[in-house]
């Protein structure tokens, strides 16, 4: 499967890839009390310093480029689900929490680690495609490329069954 | 090859093959939601299985609301009453408002033991490898599963081994000072994924809430939990309270194969204190001395112990605290609020000038207790500074004796250093 699109890089004034972004500065713990995933994108990354209007330009099939240990911290799934609700295709980032990335599968939002990305040398607003079988990335802008890990098999079964609980459907668990 | 901890405890509790990297179906004895998740849980349930869905086993699902408690706005009091029917119908019992922090009733109450599994929606419940159970935060989808069928897909992490080498701590010094310390070695992402084994003649010294206060923050090294071997009065606690005397702890196998091995020395460990914004920004006390403080809170499930809340009444004890600085202190659970009643600690709180709240996760969820404005200094015991996480201002985290110094100075302080010119040590 490949996944191609205009990309947001998170990076800070320095124009560093951002480490650490924790859930706190993706969905902050003052919007806990929504429980419905059609009112979260908005609050998408507003906690984040430079994008807190993140959730006003991005648009439906659009990948985010970040740093390492992307959603550390709390277990909270609004974190997954508000990039959901903004239709984000793909979350590429150096290393992710570990909380953060089983939420992201159950949920079927595509997320990959890719330790190299720099040297995509990716701007906010170039365009890549993903092979998620394989793990190569491409910047369609400048041809550079990288590898990520490729998919897990479990992964793979819950994006393609559309979520955890349409996966669990098939299983005699 | 031997085994690690968590592969024993993992074999125990799954049919699939237990291999670093396999992804292994878990079978889970507890199942928890709190008021931050749970109302999530219960919605994905109804979403999937209908308004009539059943639990895999009501005996082995609780509810513990412990962040918002109690509620202090309608959408928190309608998230948690929403859960309360849900559990009623089912014959699910809720640790409700009153019970405090999840992961420390599972561990009064013996909701968990050694060797058991443990999940729920509370990001530090691997706080539970401090009596050498598994216990793992989650998401809600993960969660609600994990209610429905009792089981959990995990992929077996690899192992880090951590040896502390020199003298055990004294007071002033305490486990947090060791904890941020170790966190100041590994960073944010040295346990990334990984489980963590702690080992050396401290750990073998350090009571139950010392080694929960370790455990607490291996979220914060970006790890998956970190295991300390339960001593006897840990085993005993648990036969006692669940009525089995056949409660032994999992030991690594002598040949147990690590991916790595740290070696961290303890020897001449200083106060330690981790400054804004970010858990692992750890410094020496002493370097950041002088700094004024605004206000300290004292508590979470890193520091919300009865023995770290007697800590700190050690200090205010001789001091009050200075005009103009706010200090609030929030047991862990019920339980602890009643030892500190009984034994008068709260009498020295109160003499002190504390502001002392019911249970609960205090400051670290959404304000039970009250947030930080921008431009306040706060001294905190709990485990989290991110940006905004206990409000707008800026926080240091640090241990209940630190903490105490500093409320009492109303600036960052050694307190190795106050407590000596003072002649209390």
């Amino acid at each position: 499967m490949k996944i191609k699109g205009r990309v947001w890089v998170l990076k800070d004034k320095n124009g560093n890839l951002i480490n650490d972004i924790d859930t706190d500065m993706i969905f902050h713990n003052r919007y806990l009390a929504i429980t419905d995933i059609n009112e979260m994108g908005q609050y998408a990354l507003d906690n984040l310093e430079g994008w807190e209007d993140f959730s006003k330009k991005a648009k439906e099939g659009d990948i985010i480029i970040t740093g390492e240990n992307f959603g550390s911290g709390s277990s909270r799934q609004q974190a997954v689900d508000c990039f959901k609700a903004l239709g984000i295709a793909l979350i590429v980032a150096k290393s992710f929490g570990a909380i953060y990335k089983r939420n992201a599968i159950n949920s079927a939002l595509p997320i990959i680690e890719a330790k190299d990305i720099e040297e995509i040398e990716a701007e906010s607003g170039d365009e890549i495609e993903v092979d998620v079988d394989t793990g190569l990335i491409v910047n369609l802008k400048n041809g550079k490329k990288t590898y990520a890990k490729p998919f897990s098999n479990v992964q793979k079964e819950i994006l393609e069954a559309g979520g955890l609980f349409e996966f669990a459907k098939k299983l005699d668990v | 090859m031997g085994k690690t901890v968590i592969e024993k405890i993992f074999e125990k509790h799954t049919k699939d093959e237990v291999k670093v990297g396999n992804i292994i179906w878990l079978d889970i004895d507890t199942r928890t939601a709190r008021d931050f998740g749970g109302p999530n849980v219960v919605k994905r349930l109804y979403q999937y299985y209908g308004e009539d869905v059943q639990v895999d086993d009501p005996k082995k699902t609780f509810f513990t609301f412990d962040t918002v408690a109690p509620a202090k706005t309608i959408p928190y009091a309608n998230n948690q009453h929403f859960c309360r029917q849900f559990a009623k119908k089912r014959g699910i019992k809720v640790y409700d408002v009153d019970s405090g922090i999840g992961s420390h009733v599972a561990i009064e109450k013996g909701l968990c033991w050694p060797g058991s599994t443990f999940v729920g929606t509370d990001s530090h419940l691997n706080i539970l490898g401090s009596v050498g159970a598994f216990g793992q935060g989650m998401g809600d989808a993960d969660i609600a599963f994990a209610f429905k069928t009792g089981k959990t897909w995990f992929e077996v992490p690899p192992t880090i081994k951590i040896v502390f080498e020199g003298e055990p701590y004294r007071f002033p010094v305490t486990a947090k000072d060791l904890t941020l310390f170790t966190l100041r070695k590994l960073g944010s992402k040295g346990a990334l994924g990984r489980a963590i084994e702690f080992y050396g003649k401290v750990i073998d010294n350090m009571n139950l809430y010392e080694r929960i206060t370790l455990s607490s923050m291996v979220t914060e090294m970006g790890g998956i939990i970190g295991f300390i071997t339960p001593n006897r009065e840990i085993i005993e606690h648990f036969r006692k309270v669940k009525n089995d005397p056949s409660i032994e702890p999992v030991v690594a196998d002598k040949d147990a194969e690590y991916e790595q091995v740290i070696t961290i020395d303890i020897s001449d460990l200083k106060p330690q204190i981790a400054c804004p914004p970010k858990p692992d920004n750890v410094k020496d006390v002493e370097e950041v001395e002088g700094t004024p403080v605004d206000s300290v809170f004292i508590g979470s499930c890193t520091n919300g112990r009865y023995e770290d809340i007697e800590l700190a009444a050690r200090i205010f004890k001789h001091f009050k605290v200075k005009e103009g600085v706010m200090v609030k202190v929030v047991p862990s659970t019920r339980e602890v609020f009643g030892k500190l009643l009984r034994d008068g600690i709260l009498d020295i709180l109160y003499d002190a000038g504390v502001i002392v709240s019911n249970p609960g996760c205090g400051g670290c969820a959404s304000g039970q207790i009250g947030m930080t404005g921008k431009g306040e200094v706060q001294i905190s015991t709990s485990n989290r500074n991110f940006r905004g996480k206990q409000g707008d201002g800026d926080t240091y985290l640090a241990s209940p004796v630190v903490a105490a110094v500093c409320a009492v100075a109303g600036e960052i302080v050694d307190p190795v250093k106050f407590l000596k010119q003072r002649g209390i040590i």
